[in-house]
């Protein structure tokens, strides 16, 4: 299950940093996708349409994916549901407060040489690897 | 229009991109994150093959005026380091870790509707709209907090 896929990650991942450059360029918006939703529960009318419309864009590649044969993503989940809930909780608040995710401070931060989003990268990534350790191997635990 | 056509199609290609690298299956997000296990690289490689592209692309930008379906770059203008940015970090970090999903792999994997995601995107927008709430954000409404140009500043 862990195999390393260089080649795969490094083409997804271009296809990832193009979308953000196009995102950039066309709209003027930061391809940041907590921040994109986040917005999308608080912000004015006028401002809702290019995020609904991004956000269905994701929702739309894997149905425009399985128009042409591969299988909708079913991941292999945490199948405990209070985990999995306590975990989108986390994962909500955290991103709000903290002005980002993954994508925000991790591809456009870092792109951008953002002090704050490479400080937000280095202690999620810290925080999440040590979840997974105590989880996993219980250290600590 | 062409703003909003411009947004979904980088969508659709920011879901491609998460689908092709393997990003969408929390197996390969755990295996990255698990430095103590079974080691998988994998999402360093995606990280390097996306800042490339994005840095020349965010470069190209700040030499050209504007954006090409609106007025202005909304860049992220905050510079400081505070206890939100930090805190907000390690809140998310924990719930990263806790089952390999964050909010991009999260959507696109909303197409399957399998259960466990669905609980999970309900999970994240109820976290997301409990902080707009919370005393942490300073108790603000909706309504105080709802300038456009704030809200699209946002780092991410």
């Amino acid at each position: 299950m862990h195999d390393l896929t260089p080649l795969h990650g490094l083409l997804g991942g271009a296809l990832i940093g193009l979308a953000a450059a196009a995102l950039m360029l066309f709209t003027g918006r930061l391809a940041g996708v907590s921040g994109i939703l986040g917005g999308l529960l608080t912000s004015r009318p006028t401002d809702r349409a290019w995020r609904i419309a991004f956000v269905a864009g994701l929702v739309a590649a894997p149905i425009l994916a399985a128009l042409a044969g591969a299988p909708l993503p079913r991941p292999a989940i945490a199948t405990n549901l209070a985990l999995v809930a306590a975990a989108g909780l986390l994962v909500g608040f955290g991103s709000r407060m903290g002005n980002g995710c993954t994508s925000g401070h991790g591809v456009c931060g870092f792109a951008r040489g953002s002090a704050r989003s490479i400080v937000a990268t280095v202690v999620f990534m810290g925080a999440a690897v040590l979840t997974v350790a105590i989880v996993r191997h219980g250290f600590g635990g | 229009m062409p703003l909003v056509l411009a947004s979904f199609a980088c969508g659709l290609v920011f879901g491609a991109g998460l689908l092709i690298s393997g990003m969408t299956e929390p197996d390969k997000v755990l295996g990255f994150l698990d430095i103590f296990g079974a080691w998988d690289a994998t999402l360093a490689f995606v990280m390097a093959g996306a800042v490339a592209v994005s840095s020349v692309g965010f470069a190209l930008a700040q030499r050209r005026a504007a954006p090409l379906f609106a007025s202005g770059y909304l860049w992220p203008t905050r510079r400081d380091i505070d206890a939100p940015l930090v805190t907000g970090a390690v809140l998310f970090g924990v719930g990263w870790g806790l089952v390999g999903i964050c909010p991009g792999p999260a959507l696109v994997n909303l197409a399957g509707l399998s259960l466990p995601i669905v609980v999970f995107v309900g999970a994240m927008v109820i976290g997301m709209l409990g902080y707009e709430f919370s005393p942490a954000r300073g108790g603000t409404s909706v309504a105080a907090v709802e300038s456009p140009a704030v809200a699209s500043r946002t780092d991410g």
